[in-house]
């Protein structure tokens, strides 16, 4: 994407191994910043569920003790949010979408998911972007039990897309036959976003 | 809802100001000018020759009813990459690549009535200064006030404004409170902002506040969690947050 050249602007460059994994317009960061709409919801372990519904044979609900006990995975991903920060090599132990698909039968109709959570905050994702190991429900990051300011007890995480897709504070994950936007993309924010072709807003 | 597509383009410069030590509003004319929504943001890129590029998100610090340009301050980050472009290199003339306005979520408009709330931390005043120049021009008196932290006298942004504002407002309060330095002879809050601070500053408007909260990380989680605990509806408050980075 061309630009108007920034008089006296040189840049901070970063190795270009580093270069190379830092999606366009984005920058990196070593902390990990914290964006929400709203006050973080702390609901207890004992009244948390994840359930799968919508356009499935009959919907699954796990609680939390149930879902300790599913098979988890290590993932180390790089993250990037729509508000530019890139974050590379994040640690996290989740469960796979695959693993829950496992639990309940999708109607084949069923094209998106629409990913909702605690506080009244939805996401949605094609389907076929959640599969083979591409988004998993993490419940700890760098080995500790996920903070709630960062989405725990359990956040969805989708890392080829911007992290407003890696729902926080996620209850469940709803399969619906159209694609349907959640709350960014109605307010504009991308119906897909994907960082590397720069799916920020409406339009983009 | 209908979504505008956004598409950069270059503003012109057309002053500087330094708010604080650390601040600057920068104001912008810009071609493609559109009305914002007070709360929101707008994209900044910067280009090097070798056509390297960067993006910065940064409020809007301007009202709507400023047709034509766009004011937006900010902070000088002291490692940053592009906060120190904007403090030290750009001058009145140069022109800035910028796209937006972009957010639809922290965003006041005088439609959406009171009582209103508006808590800051540090930079975090900016969108919040938005909406109250937005309802200035509007001349609206729904009963608003602001909670304002800052660490030191010298770094409240706006202070002459707000000052102004509230003397000549009698709907509008403002409190201050320094959390290192107060000013001498204050008499005011001197502490971080806690549950009695919250509880007396709400006081008048009770449960009926509409809150919009924005400033670091651990302020906006440490405030949004005590007005829950005081059993505000979380669908009253809205947050923006800012960690270290940003830069």
């Amino acid at each position: 994407m061309a630009g108007l050249i920034s008089r006296g602007f040189l840049g901070r460059r970063r190795p270009a191994e580093v270069e190379s994994r830092l999606p366009p317009g984005q920058y990196l960061v070593t902390d990990f910043p914290v964006l929400s709409a709203g006050p973080t919801p702390h609901t207890p372990l004992d009244k948390w569920s994840f359930t799968m519904e919508g356009l499935v044979r009959s919907p699954k609900t796990w609680s939390w003790a149930e879902f300790q006990k599913l098979p988890t995975e290590t993932f180390t991903v790089d993250i990037s949010c729509v508000t530019k920060w890139t974050k590379l090599d994040t640690k996290w132990l989740g469960v796979t979408v695959d693993t829950l698909l496992q639990a309940v039968q999708v109607d084949p109709a069923a094209h998106y998911v629409m990913a909702f959570s605690d506080g009244g905050y939805t996401t949605n994702v094609p389907l076929d972007e959640m599969v083979q190991g591409q988004a998993f429900v993490a419940y700890q990051f760098d080995d500790k039990p996920l903070a709630p300011e960062h989405g725990g007890p359990a956040r969805l995480v989708v890392p080829h897309l911007y992290f407003w897709k890696s729902a926080k504070w996620i209850r469940g994950l709803r399969f619906m036959e159209r694609d349907q936007p959640g709350f960014w993309e109605s307010l504009g924010y991308h119906i897909h976003g994907d960082p590397w072709k720069e799916e920020r807003y409406s339009g983009d | 809802m209908e979504q505008p597509v956004l598409q950069w383009q270059a503003g012109t410069v057309t002053a500087i100001r330094p708010e604080t030590l650390k601040t600057k509003s920068f104001t912008l004319e810009l071609p493609k000018w559109m009305a914002h929504r007070p709360g929101q943001h707008y994209d900044v890129r910067l280009t090097a020759p070798d056509g390297y590029q960067t993006q910065r998100s940064y409020s809007i610090a301007s009202a709507p009813e400023r047709m034509g340009e766009l004011e937006l301050t900010v902070e000088r980050i002291e490692d940053g990459e592009v906060s120190p472009y904007l403090h030290d290199v750009l001058v009145p003339g140069d022109q800035l690549e910028v796209r937006g306005p972009i957010g639809g979520y922290f965003v006041w408009e005088v439609s959406l009535g009171g009582p209103l709330l508006l808590i800051a931390g540090g930079s975090g005043v900016v969108p919040l200064m938005a909406m109250l120049r937005h309802r200035a021009a509007q001349h609206a008196t729904m009963p608003t006030r602001m909670l304002y932290s800052s660490r030191t006298a010298d770094d409240v942004i706006y202070r002459d404004e707000l000052d102004a504002l509230a003397a000549s407002d009698r709907t509008f309060e403002v409190f201050f409170s320094f959390t290192r330095q107060p000013p001498t002879g204050w008499t005011g809050y001197r502490r971080r902002i806690d549950a009695a601070m919250l509880g007396e500053v709400i006081k008048p408007f009770d449960k009926r506040a509409r809150v919009y909260l924005c400033g670091p990380t651990l302020l906006v989680e440490a405030v949004a969690n005590t007005l829950v605990q005081m059993e505000l509806p979380t669908e009253q408050i809205r947050t923006e947050r800012f960690g270290p980075s940003g830069a």
